[in-house]
């Protein structure tokens, strides 16, 4: 099938590099202490972070650093087909546990000791790149909780069709069947936190793809940062700074 | 990142199941007419000076193909609207359109309206979806006509009423193709344009053909929607139709739900289907199994005209015949075949025809449309109907004709004229049409190919002498043994008696792939091409002479690069060890297999280059016979060779190609070389290797085999390929040519070898049966195959000389390769048969001959002789 025209378009009209249009919201959950939305394209996803507050089972407390907790769901409209998606199922549990690992890996968690942070992430709805706008989400949301983190962890998948390396594959060019690779990246100190990927390349095109799916994040984390710094300027709007 | 924030964003429903998607418009797609002032011109397609700019809708693209294609037609749009419509309904014609876009010869340029953000057009409420395209279509017009504000005319083409009428109203120049055409005042590509076929109403100027013969020939094919639920309840069977080569009123469709193959006879039962279409079958009552055939001849007495049928030894004759049944004495079979008729036509094979017009008087008064009908040079194909002005040009010429349409009032298909490629039975017309016939590339190499060779006069340099991975061989007593003549040498040898009493036997093979780069325009023509065509009188190659017959060609007292496989040998021809290199040769001879034959004989000759062509001789000899020992089949094929003349090019004398024992010993070290080479890349690269098999005939093919052996009393015995290798041998009867023509039937019987990606299937399955060897694969003739120059990447990336290239990762890709190369093949082969059959025909013009003949094969309107000293 052809994914990207003579052209050079692909099949929603975008050009190789380029991302589907973001958007993001913070603040969608009242009761949370931090909340966010974030969209990529037609996939869209909630965030709520509560804590750090009590560890609520005592024999997982950890002594010298917080627990961090993550529970990923799927709305059941999410995707259209009226399935039935249990909770708990094994893509479910493996999303949660990337989605968890990358977060404790930029949250302080050692400035929070014997406290436990959760973070809840649903699909609201799904069109490719789920596990990236989770993870967007989430770092939102927890930025909006006030939890020290070391920087903001942002999330881009690519992928490689047609001999193409493409940004931020929808759901039609993830169906495909090809390379997809997922990064989690830190921009400020330069490093990725996540890496994965379905199927196979050859080393020197992987990079190339990889290297995309970088500069996808970044990107992110410059959109991100917009989003905040004008959340922070509403807030001081709202208490008449 | 490039993403901009102009962008419109709007989704798009549709389905029962309502699926939503994006579609971004955008602002930086551009008109691709370079004296726009507004656009980044810089990947503009059309011409600066176009006067007209042409936009055509669905219709004229699918239907116009072969207009299009001819380079008077220029200056195009073509909107993203129209292709995508054009590749749901007819892949073929995208894939020419595609071609035609990226030519950089032509002036197509690729609109993509879908996302621009002024020709967007959202669908309206209740407006369909061919509207809702006619529209964009016209406001896609209407964009370029405001866009180059006058600059140039935009010119919509459509043959549809209604469009037209729109377009005209909103102010927009729009014409049919035929009205444009005229205008063009080329009368010959008037007859290019596709008439509306006599069904279609909604087409403008139907001629009423011939009111009297206007009464329903054939019956209707029923809706896709009956086909579909007829297949489902067993009582339709789908099959591809293949018309037999011998009689074209009878066909077969193998179908898998019956395990059979059905026959149909006659026209009326095949409806309108040609060979090669997939089609759904009706079983006809079985009273009427046997009858019909009877029957069908009568009736179509009238169609069928005398036909001077060249009996062709290249025929790959139906599976079964009922004839040679017939002959050996079982009439019952005859009525247990099942046969049956058309019902509906699933996919059809159309494509263009080489040929001639029927021969008839000239109507009074030229200039005006005639109607002619076209005979095919494939028999197989009916005759065609087609429309043109040119009437008394085309009557002794060989033409192309493609197919349009076939209605149930016509005992034709209706088609249209495609191009003149020369006269009838000139020799350079009728070798074109065997290579327009078998699809052979043979145009000159384009400049972007020739610009990938490396610059002449090239040698040996000091880095390829110094690379560490290339060995020094040149002072290795190298030589190679060819066909007299040959000038494409690809394959040398070597053989080192050892202080051990042992051998070390090299092959080495021009080393291809240090020229041919992965990916290069070079490599993609090649591979495109896929191998070398021999014809009689001229070789169509697959890479640029420079490289076949220079640089690549090992010839002698010359320094080459080569691949080389060296073996270390016991005297009794056991390989004790293998190892692969990459290395520079100098070859101190080229002999030809006559001369290699000659000193081998010559007792008196103890030169160094003698002994080592005796000692190959020796091993390859043991070799040889253990290979048959294992089971391998030596089958005939009819070889001939022509002597032709420098002058005329025509041929001068044929007679058979003589195999002699120094042919054998080359190809037993070939093999050997392949089998080697096939071990090793299939150890490293398990799943994207490109290996060579050769399917077991099943029983069923050997079928005619078996009838005509048993017709003359003899039994075969084919439950292996030893056990038949053997039965042959003894079959020898009274007639000297009698077991030559055992085994050339044989030979017909067997499936051919086919290419394929080792990942594709299991290991029993790359069995080769005519080597008899468990792997086999193609690696000792890079410069005129292209599976070698696979095979050549494979092997070194499995030493860690270069990596892999990427189409390796991606094994449909390799598949899709592997399938080219063996349609290729068989096309080579076809198209290397009919070129003798035809220089056998010029052969015989002249020379009306009294020879001695064996009769192969009754059939019911002829029968084929093989003549012994012609060698078909
Ligand atoms: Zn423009």
């Amino acid at each position: 099938m052809e994914f990207v025209s003579p052209e050079g378009l692909r099949l929603d009209g975008r050009r190789p590099m380029e991302m589907r249009q973001i958007r993001a919201e913070i603040g969608a959950v009242a009761k949370a202490d931090g909340s966010a939305v974030f969209e990529m394209g037609n996939t869209k996803v909630i965030a709520a972070v509560y804590g750090p507050r009590e560890v609520q089972n005592r024999t997982q407390q950890i002594n010298d650093q917080a627990l961090v907790r993550c529970e990923y769901s799927m709305a059941n409209f999410s995707t259209g087909d009226r399935m039935r998606k249990p909770k708990g199922d094994r893509r479910s549990t493996e999303i949660s546990l990337v989605i968890r690992q990358t977060m404790e890996a930029c949250i302080l968690t050692h400035l929070m000791p014997r406290s436990q942070i959760d973070i809840f992430v649903q699909v609201l709805q799904a069109d490719g790149g789920t596990r990236s706008a989770c993870i967007n989400a989430a770092t939102l949301a927890l930025a909006d909780a006030g939890i020290p983190m070391r920087d903001l962890v942002t999330s881009c998948s690519s992928g490689y069709l047609n001999s193409t390396p493409l940004l931020d594959l929808n759901y039609v060019e993830d169906s495909a069947g090809g390379p997809d690779v997922t990064v989690g990246f830190l921009p400020k100190v330069d490093k990725v936190t996540l890496l994965q990927m379905d199927s196979k390349l050859p080393i020197d095109i992987f990079e190339n793809v990889m290297q995309l799916a970088i500069e996808g994040c970044k990107a992110i984390a410059n959109y991100i940062r917009e989003i905040m710094l004008e959340n922070t300027k509403q807030l001081e709007y709202r208490r008449g700074i | 990142m490039l993403h901009s924030k102009t962008f419109v964003k709007k989704t798009r429903g549709g389905k029962v199941n309502k699926q939503v998607r994006e579609h971004y418009l955008r602002d930086d797609i551009y008109c691709g007419a370079p004296i726009c002032k507004l656009c980044d011109s810089s990947a503009a397609r059309l011409s600066p000076s176009a006067s007209t700019i042409l936009l055509l809708d669905t219709n004229v693209v699918l239907n116009q193909i072969d207009l299009l294609e001819n380079p008077a037609i220029d200056d195009v749009v073509m909107l993203s609207v129209v292709l995508d419509e054009v590749k749901n309904k007819n892949m073929g014609v995208y894939n020419r359109v595609r071609a035609l876009c990226s030519n950089s010869l032509r002036r197509f340029f690729v609109f993509a309206n879908e996302h621009h953000k002024d020709t967007f057009v959202k669908e309206m409420a209740k407006e369909s979806k061919n509207d809702r395209n006619d529209r964009a279509i016209r406001v896609a017009a209407q964009w370029y006509q405001s866009h180059l504000g006058g600059a140039a005319r935009i010119l919509l083409i459509t043959n549809d009423k209604e469009n037209k009428r729109k377009a005209i109203a909103e102010g927009i120049s729009a014409e049919t193709i035929e009205s444009y055409v005229k205008s063009l005042d080329r009368p010959d590509l008037l007859d290019l344009v596709v008439q509306p076929s006599s069904e279609d109403v909604e087409m403008e100027e139907v001629e009423d053909l011939r009111p009297s013969k206007r009464k329903v020939i054939y019956t209707e094919h029923k809706p896709m929607s009956e086909i579909t639920s007829g297949l489902h309840r067993g009582i339709y069977h789908q099959g591809k139709l293949r018309v037999n080569r011998y009689n074209p009123f009878e066909a077969y469709v193998g179908s898998e739900s019956i395990g059979d193959e059905i026959i149909i006879y006659g026209r009326t039962n095949m409806n309108r289907a040609f060979d090669g279409d997939i089609v759904a079958v009706e079983l006809l009552p079985q009273d009427q199994w046997h009858e019909e055939k009877s029957l069908s001849i009568a009736d179509e007495e009238d169609e069928e005209e005398d036909v001077h049928l060249v009996p062709s030894s290249a025929d790959d004759a139906p599976r079964t015949t009922n004839l040679v049944q017939g002959c050996s004495g079982d009439t019952n079979a005859v009525s247990s075949r099942p046969s049956g008729c058309v019902v509906g036509i699933i996919k059809r094979n159309w494509h263009s025809y080489c040929g001639s017009l029927e021969p008839m008087p000239l109507p009074a008064g030229s200039g005006g449309t005639a109607h002619a009908l076209f005979v095919s040079k494939d028999r197989r194909i009916p005759k065609i109907r087609i429309h043109t002005r040119q009437l008394e040009n085309l009557l002794d010429k060989r033409i192309i004709v493609a197919v349009d349409s076939w209605d149930r009032l016509s005992r034709y298909p209706s088609g249209h004229y495609v191009r003149t490629i020369g006269e009838i039975g000139d020799r350079d017309t009728e070798s074109e049409v065997v290579l327009i016939e078998n699809d052979i590339n043979s145009r000159p190499f384009s400049s972007q190919v020739l610009a990938c060779l490396p610059p002449l006069p090239w040698s040996v340099s000091s880095e390829d002498l110094a690379n560490p991975v290339r060995q020094d061989l040149r002072d290795l007593r190298v030589f190679s043994v060819d066909p007299p003549g040959c000038k494409d040498i690809d394959d040398a040898l070597h053989c080192t008696a050892l202080p051990s009493g042992n051998f070390e036997v090299g092959v080495h093979i021009a080393d291809v792939t240090n020229f041919v780069h992965p990916g290069s325009p070079l490599d993609d023509e090649a591979s495109q091409r896929g191998t070398s065509v021999y014809l009689v009188e001229r070789r169509i190659d697959m890479l640029p002479k420079p490289l076949t017959e220079d640089i690549c060609s090992l010839r002698s007292d010359v320094e080459r690069l080569a691949f080389s496989v060296i073996w270390e040998m016991t005297p009794e021809a056991d390989i004790i060890s293998t190892r692969y290199t990459k290395s520079v040769i100098k070859s101190c001879a080229a002999l030809s297999y006559i001369e290699a034959q000659a000193r081998m004989d010559d007792s008196r000759l103890m030169d160094p280059l003698t002994t080592d062509l005796r000692n190959m001789n020796v091993l390859a000899k043991k070799m040889r016979s253990r290979r048959i020992e294992r089971g391998a089949l030596t089958l005939a094929s009819a070889e001939v060779k022509f002597q032709i003349d420098t002058e005329t090019h025509d041929p001068l004398d044929i007679g058979m190609y003589q195999i002699r024992e120094a042919n054998q010993m080359v190809e037993e070290f070939m093999l050997a070389a392949n089998v080697s080479v096939a071990d090793k890349i299939l150890k490293h690269f398990s799943l994207c290797s490109l290996l060579r098999r050769h399917p077991s005939p099943t029983r069923e093919m050997l079928e005619p085999l078996l009838r005509t052996a048993a017709a003359v009393g003899l039994n075969l015995d084919v439950s292996s390929s030893k056990a038949l290798a053997e039965s042959l041998d003894r079959a020898v009867g009274d007639d000297p040519y009698f077991n030559k023509l055992i085994r050339i039937l044989a030979t017909r019987c067997m499936t051919q070898a086919v290419y394929f990606c080792s990942g594709d299937l299991s290991p029993p399955e790359y069995h080769h049966y005519g080597l008899a060897a468990p792997l086999y694969t193609h690696f000792t003739s890079p410069i005129r195959r292209y599976a070698d120059v696979i095979v050549h990447r494979l092997l070194s990336a499995s030493l860690g000389i270069y990596k892999l290239p990427s189409i390796f990762q991606d094994r449909s890709q390799l598949t899709s390769i592997a399938d080219n190369l063996n349609y290729r093949h068989r096309n080579a082969q076809m198209a290397s048969r009919a070129s003798v059959e035809l220089h056998t025909l010029i052969y015989f013009r002249k020379r009306p001959t009294d020879t001695e003949a064996r009769v192969v094969k009754i059939r019911s309107n002829g029968f084929i002789v093989f003549v012994p000293k012609y060698v078909f």
